[in-house]
């Protein structure tokens, strides 16, 4: 039942975005870094836990609220781009280069040693 | 009273990323063509709320938080983009994985700075 679905992915993305911003306002709080450290933190976190929960062979709507719904609202795409970009546009672009590196290389890395661990653990 | 705020439009982007990925794809296609949807959307959306209406309307700044960080953030994912890039590869579609990151990193980037142009009003920087 699709509204069903669309009703479970939204009450997983209600928990995951308010997650993420407390994780971010955490981690802003505390560590002043020179990258935006709370949204590449938190994207490599879900990276993995996602890969896990595919490697578990998490279906259904069990999948469709900690995966597409939960996971999928804690990290985020357009902060990630826009965070990159500013680093750009300051010209900073070792920071840039290096934020990019192990947003994409970290992220991918992880979502593949969580799919192995979930696959792992079944 | 932010964080029902973020979480109620964290619902709405999440649930809105699922009905693009439903109603406008087929599941059938091996290229995640949904998510890379979804993202460059939100990033083009996200740079262009920030740079511009979200300065130009003087909304509350919760108000504010809650359409950038909770309803553009879920709109758009980072974790699936992961998981579906490493199952290209365990699949062995090298090629479309490496299409797939490059469209990712340039077109994200290119949205993104669209969104900043748009308000500016500049062509090329």
């Amino acid at each position: 039942m699709t509204v069903n679905h669309i009703l479970i992915v939204g009450i997983g993305g209600f928990f995951g975005a308010m997650s993420r911003f407390w994780v971010s306002q955490v981690i802003n709080k505390r560590i002043k870094a020179k990258v935006p450290i709370a949204t590449l933190f938190i994207n490599l976190l879900g990276s993995l836990l996602l890969g896990i929960m595919v490697g578990l062979g998490l279906n259904g709507n069990l999948f469709m609220l900690l995966g597409t719904g939960f996971m999928g609202a804690f990290t985020t795409f357009s902060t990630f781009k826009l965070e990159g970009i500013q680093l750009h546009l300051d010209r900073r672009k070792k920071a840039f280069f290096l934020y990019n590196f192990f947003g994409y290389g970290g992220g991918i890395l992880l979502a593949f040693i969580g799919i192995e661990l979930g696959l792992l653990l079944t | 009273m932010v964080y029902l705020l973020v979480g109620a439009a964290g619902f709405l982007g999440a649930s809105l990323r699922y009905c693009v990925g439903v109603f406008l794809f087929h599941e059938s296609t091996v290229f995640p063509f949904a998510t890379l949807t979804v993202n460059l959307l939100g990033s083009f959306l996200l740079a262009w709320l920030t740079t511009g209406l979200l300065i130009r309307f003087s909304l509350p700044s919760h108000i504010k938080t809650a359409l950038g960080t909770g309803f553009v953030g879920s709109f758009t994912t980072f974790s699936t983009l992961s998981v579906e890039t490493v199952n290209l590869f365990l699949h062995g579609k090298l090629v479309l994985a490496f299409l797939y990151i490059a469209a990712s990193i340039f077109g994200g980037l290119w949205m993104s700075r669209l969104g900043f142009q748009v308000e500016k009003g500049e062509g090329t920087e």
